[in-house]
C-alpha cells in the first residue's frame, strides 16, 4: 500500500481546522470572528493575504452575512468555509435551514461556546444544539488532530452528489479550540488524491439558467421537505463510507460512533466532544478494579444513527447520556431526548439517567467522571434509577 | 392546476427550477377573488393600465387597445382604480 506523505507540527485545534481548510483548497472563505474560533478566520485571512491561499476571503459585517455569502457562493459551484461559534451561530439561525433546504454543501467548523447570559465564551454544547434540527450534519472531534481530520472529511461528505448537505465539524471551545498539539498533518500535494476539487451538480451558470429558492406553496413545499428528509438519512451510508476512506488513507480509524469497554460492559457513559477522551480514562481505571464499564462517544451526530447506538447500548444495564447544555422545559438534555427516542420501541434496553454537566467552560473532572459511573454501577445493582436528571460540577 | 402534481422522487433537489421560464405554467387567475371588466367603447387607449399592472396581465394590442389576461390576473383592482375614464369595474369571480 502507497504511503502518504506525512509530517508532525505544532497547531491548535483552530490553527488546525485553518490549516485543513487550507488543504482542502477551498475558494470562498465567508465569516465573521467570534471567539473561540477567532483564529480560524484570522489564520485563513493570512493564508489568503500571503498568497498562500488563492481564495475570495469575504470579510462580512455579521454572520448572518456570512452565512448569506456562503449560501451563494456555494450555489455558485465554489468549495465555501466558514466558521463561528455561539451567538455567532445564533445570528445565522435562519441561513441555517436556507443552506440545507437549498442543499448547499458548506463546511462549517463551529467552536462550540455557551450562549448567554450570562455572557460566557467557553464550552457548552448549546450552539451544536441548537443547529440539531437544522439539516445540517454535525460531526463532533475530540481533539485538535480529529478536528483537522474531520474537516478535510466534511468537504468530502457534503460535497458528494448523493449528500449535498451543509456540514458542521464540532470542535469544544477552548478545550480542542485552543489546545496545542503535536498533530500528523498531510503534505500538501497528498490532500487532493483524498479530496479532489468538488464537482458542483446544479451550478448557477448565466447559459443554463435555474432557479434556487423559489415559492413552494401547499402544493409543493410538503414534497420538498420529504425528499430533505431523505436525503439526510441517505447521508449515513456516505459518511460511513467517507470515514473508511479517510482510515485507509490517513491510518486513523474514523467510526461513526466510538465505543469503549462496550464488549462486556454493564454501565456506559454516553458523550459527545472532549469529554469522550477524559471517560475512557477513569473507564480504564475503574477497569482495573474489575468494574464493567464503557463508554461511547458520537463522532456523527447528525443524522443520528439510530440503529448502530442500538445495538451498542441495548444489552447495557444502565446508561448515563451527559449533556453539556441544557433544554428548559423539555423532559432531559438534547442527547438524553435522542437516545431515549432511539431506544423506546427496543424490547431488550438499558435504563437511562441524564447527567448535566461542564456548562461555561465548567471542568468536568476525573473525579466528577467516576462519581457518574459509580451512580450507574449503583441503579445497575438496584435494578433502577433514582434521580434522572444529575446535574454534575456544581454547587448545590 | 390542471397538471398532475409531481411526488418527492419527481421533482428536482432543493425545490429548485431547472426549466427557465416556467412561471408560464404557474397561473395565477384562481387566486382572484375580484374579477377587472373591461368595457371597450369606454377605452381611451391611455394605456395606464397596461403601465400599473404589476403582474403584469395587461395585454397590449398593435393598435394600443388592450385585454386582461385572465390567467395570470390575481385581482389586485390596480387597472380599474388608476383607469381615467372608468372603463375598468371589479366584479365579484363568478359573478360577472
Amino acid at each position: 500500500m502507497k504511503v502518504v506523505k506525512m509530517k508532525r507540527i505544532g497547531l491548535t485545534g483552530d490553527s488546525a481546522v485553518a490549516f485543513a481548510a487550507k488543504q482542502a483548497n477551498v475558494d470562498v472563505i465567508s465569516a465573521y470572528p467570534i471567539t473561540p474560533q477567532t483564529i480560524i478566520v484570522e489564520v485563513l485571512s493570512e493564508f489568503v493575504h500571503n498568497g498562500e491561499l488563492d481564495a475570495a476571503f469575504i470579510p462580512v459585517e455579521s454572520e448572518h452575512s456570512a452565512l448569506s455569502a456562503a449560501v451563494g457562493a456555494s450555489l455558485a459551484g465554489a468549495r465555501v468555509f466558514t466558521a463561528t461559534a455561539s451567538q455567532g451561530l445564533a445570528l445565522m439561525y435562519e441561513i441555517l435551514y436556507i443552506a440545507a433546504s437549498l442543499r448547499a454543501p458548506i463546511v462549517m467548523a463551529l467552536g462550540n461556546r455557551a450562549f448567554s447570559a450570562p455572557i460566557n465564551i467557553h464550552c457548552s454544547h448549546d450552539d451544536a444544539y441548537a443547529a440539531r434540527d437544522t439539516g445540517w450534519i454535525q460531526l463532533f472531534s475530540e481533539n485538535p488532530q480529529e478536528a483537522y481530520d474531520l474537516t478535510l472529511q466534511a468537504f468530502k461528505i457534503a460535497e458528494d452528489k448523493r449528500v449535498l448537505l451543509p456540514t458542521i465539524v464540532n470542535l469544544d471551545g477552548f478545550i480542542v479550540t485552543h489546545c496545542f498539539e503535536g498533530l500528523d498533518v498531510f503534505e500538501d500535494d497528498e490532500v487532493p488524491n483524498f479530496l479532489p476539487p468538488r464537482e458542483p451538480v446544479y451550478q448557477i451558470d448565466p447559459d443554463n439558467p435555474i432557479t434556487y429558492g423559489p415559492l413552494a406553496f401547499f402544493d409543493y413545499y410538503m414534497e420538498i421537505k420529504r425528499q430533505q428528509a431523505e436525503a439526510i438519512k441517505n447521508s449515513y451510508p456516505v459518511i460511513k463510507e467517507v470515514l473508511n476512506e479517510f482510515s485507509k488513507f490517513s491510518g486513523r480509524t474514523y467510526t461513526p460512533i466510538k465505543t469503549y469497554g462496550m464488549e462486556d460492559a454493564e454501565v456506559a457513559i454516553v458523550v459527545l466532544g472532549s469529554t469522550a477522551g477524559t471517560a475512557r480514562y477513569v473507564a480504564k481505571e475503574l477497569r482495573k478494579e474489575g468494574k464493567k464499564v464503557g463508554v461511547v462517544s458520537l463522532v456523527v451526530y447528525r443524522p443520528f444513527p439510530v440503529d448502530e447506538l442500538v445495538d451498542i447500548l441495548k444489552s447495557v444495564k444502565v446508561a448515563a447520556v451527559l449533556d453539556r447544555s441544557y433544554s428548559f422545559g423539555s423532559p432531559g438534555g438534547q442527547l438524553y431526548m435522542d437516545i431515549s427516542a432511539a431506544l423506546y420501541n427496543e424490547s431488550e434496553r438499558p435504563l437511562l439517567f441524564n447527567v448535566i454537566y461542564g456548562l461555561g467552560g465548567r471542568d468536568m473532572t476525573i473525579s466528577n467522571l467516576k462519581s457518574i459511573f459509580e451512580k450507574a454501577l449503583e441503579y445497575a445493582e438496584k435494578g433502577k434509577i433514582e434521580k434522572k436528571e444529575l446535574w454534575v460540577g456544581v454547587r448545590e | 392546476m390542471s397538471k398532475k402534481l409531481k411526488n418527492w422522487k419527481e421533482i428536482p433537489i432543493a425545490g429548485l427550477i431547472t426549466e427557465p421560464a416556467s412561471s408560464w405554467n404557474y397561473k395565477t387567475g384562481n387566486w382572484r377573488a375580484l374579477k377587472p371588466i373591461l368595457d371597450q367603447s369606454k377605452c381611451i387607449k391611455c394605456l395606464l393600465c397596461w403601465v400599473y399592472c404589476p403582474e403584469p396581465a395587461v395585454r397590449r394590442h398593435e393598435d394600443n387597445s388592450v385585454e386582461i389576461d385572465y390567467d395570470f390576473c390575481k385581482g389586485c383592482g390596480i387597472c380599474a382604480s388608476e383607469c381615467p375614464v372608468k372603463a375598468i369595474t371589479m366584479v365579484p369571480e363568478g359573478g360577472e
